[in-house]
């Protein structure tokens, strides 16, 4: 990767179509960047959305007893907080990311099909619309946990589960669209000579991510499609009256969801490949080792499903096997892990905003993979499951893995996007009131797990009041550090100092020859790679 | 590498197709969830919806149609639309794998387990204890509220008749393909007609073998497990069927009008990978569905 010679194109770019005047450019663009753009955007309201719910949870939970809202309201809250962070935040700020680098890393054009790309992103506004809007209609809002598992969500779902349920449709077809579309542009638009073991690792996680994708989203789709069918059409694939099994909802929806779970992290991982080795100012270590061990997690993740549901009185032969194929992944993402610390072992390190993320990135995702081994051993699942615990396991591999991801990815490439470098200083502020504020909001819910507080409840009992004390304090602190992000990116797009080509020293890849900001545009004439 | 070898990638302009079917889908659906809660007027909606959502296809693909025949199109974006139709056709391998997916586990774990085979013996004595585990399913857990059917759907009479009707549409899409590869246009046209009234044949045939079993068969959507699946399952199939059919009247109308040569029809392609992967499904459902 870092070895590859670039030629840069013969001539400059001098393409007729910039970008169009007026509102509307956005809502009629084809252009990669511009799409680019709105996920992230779309990205950052939801995340804003989804968080302020996560603050009126922490709100609720800052003391025992009921203080805000009615039982029935926090699980609407609970629901809506996990559907919007999920399908609302991560993965349309990973594709933003997608739309905005891998163009530009492969030395294309634009993305393969261009119209379809604008269709995958303008669907979104539209599916979040209809389920934010049960939040304002009459009934409740859905309230049966993102995984909407049944009974409760067929025979005791409210009205606005129809709502629910085709927003979920919505939010599948843009997912399988774009993925499509980035499987497209990898395949098929990559600079001469740029072969599939020179790629960055960025565009190799996602080339993967985007597999998943096509794999899982129309599993999700059937799930939610029987779902209806349940509810309006009187079949019973849900219900054991009629020879159906509510577990069946389980076995189909976690098929979906555990691939998922890697969709979330795969493209982090990613994006640690590209941050750490520029870092470090030496070449990733065990690049060839990454590629596979990222295709042997994409391919395990279809097998382990089943170890979310391990209470729900599987055969013992099946939860033995799906425990011992959960502590598989361990072994491909280890090497990951290694492959990282490698590359920074004896590096010219520096600690720019992005690399701070990406440091606590390793500490965080490893502490949150640690955990989930914990939760793989079926025995201790029988007391960890439906705990805080699993609440702090998967929030530790969510916010610094995902999202921190995300956040480094933006304060690595924002001087490319917007030719200005943000302040350095306000990156390490946010960056420090955001890593010390996530660890006194997740850690002590391991102890509160541990000791056996339940999730999804707006209320507890009195020996678990100062742990989720601490955890409400530190919440709302990350809170208030996301907002100054906010003002940050604001601030960088309106003004800066002035970002060269290539905008950090030890950054290596096809996009660091483009200025910055780069052409409309990116390659009109693909550059050659050696 | 010469410079022509990588021609200019065609980067269409500003659309407004896509948010034309958001909005239309967004309309649709809206329409939709309306007439689940039976309010008034839902049915203007969802039919608005749906009319946008058909105004936008049929647009959106009369500007890729004549895009591609102002040769627009270079060898490079032929190859986009081959791996976006493979991918696709993928998904929906997904999708029916999910309805499948319900099938098997209904057939081999929650069904006998409730006759009490297996690691679920309790469920069977405590909950189900009248409940015989035989498949197709006639008798349900709970008889009072899913009446089961009064009979299961054999194999060997009109499913084996649908089964060669599809078989030989995939054959005569194929000729039509060879036809196409020589230039043959007479034969192209009255294949791909032969191929369009297997299609059709084979939905009516569908719809009055669905007849049989709502009236006479007591076998419908509500009649348990054994109806849920059956009509989900050869239902989307049959859907899929009818929107292959419709892509192949717009092939055969875009043949007879003198589009695509023998070198270039990946639009008569595709059609043909979607009418092989329907009539693959149709196979699957066959064997699992009916047969076994």
């Amino acid at each position: 990767m870092s070895s590859i010679a670039i030629d840069p194109p013969d001539h400059p770019i001098d393409h007729p179509h910039g970008p169009k005047p007026g509102l509307l450019r956005w809502v009629f663009t084809t252009n990669h960047k511009d799409i680019g753009t709105l996920y992230l955007w779309l990205s950052l309201t939801m995340f804003i959305v989804g968080g302020s719910m996560a603050m009126c949870i922490r709100a609720e939970l800052f003391k025992p007893g009921l203080a805000f809202f009615e039982p029935g309201f926090f699980n609407e809250l609970t629901t809506l907080h996990g559907l919007i962070m999920i399908f609302g935040a991560v993965m349309p700020g990973f594709v933003g990311l997608a739309n905005w680098m891998i163009p530009m890393m492969i030395g294309a054009p634009d993305m393969a099909l261009p119209r379809m790309n604008n269709w995958s992103f303008w669907l979104l506004p539209f599916a979040f619309t209809l389920l934010i809007s049960t939040l304002f209609i009459n009934g409740p809002a859905p309230d049966f946990g993102w995984t909407a598992y049944a009974p409760l969500s067929t025979i005791y779902g409210p009205k606005s589960t129809d709502f629910f349920i085709f927003s979920v449709h919505l939010m599948g077809l843009s997912s399988i669209m774009g993925a499509i579309n980035i499987i497209a542009t990898i395949l098929n638009l990559r600079a001469p000579g740029l072969t599939l073991m020179k790629m960055p690792i960025f565009v190799w996680t996602w080339l993967i991510t985007a597999f998943l994708l096509i794999a899982v989203m129309p599993v999700l789709a059937g799930a939610v499609t029987m779902m209806l069918m349940d509810r309006h059409f009187d079949t019973s694939f849900f219900n054991a009256a009629g020879g159906g099994d509510p577990v069946m909802y389980q076995h189909i929806f976690w098929f979906f969801g555990h691939p998922e779970v890697y969709i979330m992290i795969l493209p982090s991982f990613g994006i640690m490949s590209e941050i750490i080795p520029t870092f470090s100012r030496k070449k990733l270590f065990g690049y060839t080792s990454m590629v596979y061990a990222t295709s042997s997690i994409a391919l395990l993740s279809f097998l382990v499903w089943a170890h979310h549901m391990f209470t729900t009185g599987l055969p013992v032969i099946g939860e033995i096997y799906f425990m011992l194929a959960t502590m598989l992944i361990a072994v491909p993402t280890g090497v990951k892990i290694f492959n990282w610390v490698a590359t920074m072992f004896r590096g010219a390190l520096s600690f720019e905003t992005p690399m701070l993320f990406a440091t606590a990135f390793l500490i965080m995702f490893t502490i949150g993979g640690f955990s989930g081994l914990m939760l793989a051993m079926v025995p201790a699942d029988y007391q960890y499951h439906d705990t805080y615990f699993v609440v702090a396991h998967f929030h530790y591999v969510l916010v610094p893995g995902a999202v921190f991801g995300i956040i480094a990815a933006v304060y690595y490439w924002l001087p490319k996007w917007t030719g200005h470098y943000y302040s350095e200083t306000l990156g390490k502020i946010h960056f420090w009131l955001s890593a010390v504020s996530i660890n006194v909001l997740f850690f002590p819910m391991h102890f509160l797990g541990l000791a056996g507080m339940p999730r999804r409840i707006p209320d507890y009992a009195l020996e678990f009041a100062d742990f989720n004390k601490i955890a409400s304090v530190g919440g709302f602190v990350f809170g208030c550090a996301q907002i100054l992000f906010l003002l940050i990116v604001i601030r960088t797009i309106r003004g800066g100092p002035k970002a060269p080509a290539a905008v950090w020293e030890g950054a290596h890849g096809l996009e660091w020859t483009l200025p910055s900001p780069p052409p409309y545009h990116s390659f009109t004439t693909p550059p050659k790679v050696y | 590498m010469t410079e022509h070898q990588h021609q200019h990638y065609y980067v269409p302009e500003q659309s407004y197709w896509p948010i034309l079917g958001s909005i239309g889908l967004f309309t649709l659906i809206v329409g939709g969830i309306n007439i689940l809660h039976q309010h008034a007027y839902a049915w203007y909606i969802f039919f608005t919806g749906a009319l946008i959502v058909a105004f936008m296809l049929f647009g959106w693909f009369s500007a890729v149609i004549s895009e591609s025949r102002h040769d627009l199109y270079s060898p490079q974006l032929d190859r986009s639309f081959r791996w976006g139709m493979v991918w696709f056709i993928f998904s929906e391998v997904m999708f029916f794998g999910a309805f499948f997916g319900a099938l098997f586990y209904a057939r081999h774990f929650s069904v006998p387990w409730m006759g009490g085979i297996g690691a679920k013996l309790a469920t069977h004595t405590v909950l189900w204890d009248n409940f015989k585990a035989v498949w197709p399913l006639l008798q349900n857990p709970d008889p009072t509220k899913y009446i089961g059917p009064t009979e299961a759907m054999s194999a060997w009479g009109i499913p084996a008749i649908n089964t060669l009707i599809l078989l030989t549409s995939g054959v005569t899409v194929t000729i039509a393909h060879f036809a196409l590869k020589n230039n043959e246009r007479t034969k192209l046209a009255l294949a791909l007609f032969a191929t369009i009234l297997l299609g059709i044949s084979f939905l009516c045939i569908q719809a009055y073998e669905y007849h049989h079993a709502y009236t006479e068969m007591g076998l419908t959507l509500h009649s348990g497990i054994y109806g849920t699946t059956f009509f989900m399952l050869t239902g989307f199939h049959g859907a899929h069927v009818t929107i292959g059919t419709i892509m192949l009247i717009i092939i055969l109308l875009r043949c007879l009008k003198g589009h695509f040569t023998p070198e270039k029809h990946f639009g008569f392609e595709a059609t043909a990978w979607y009418w092989h992967f329907v009539d693959v499904v149709w196979l699957m459902l066959f064997i699992f569905v009916y047969w076994l």
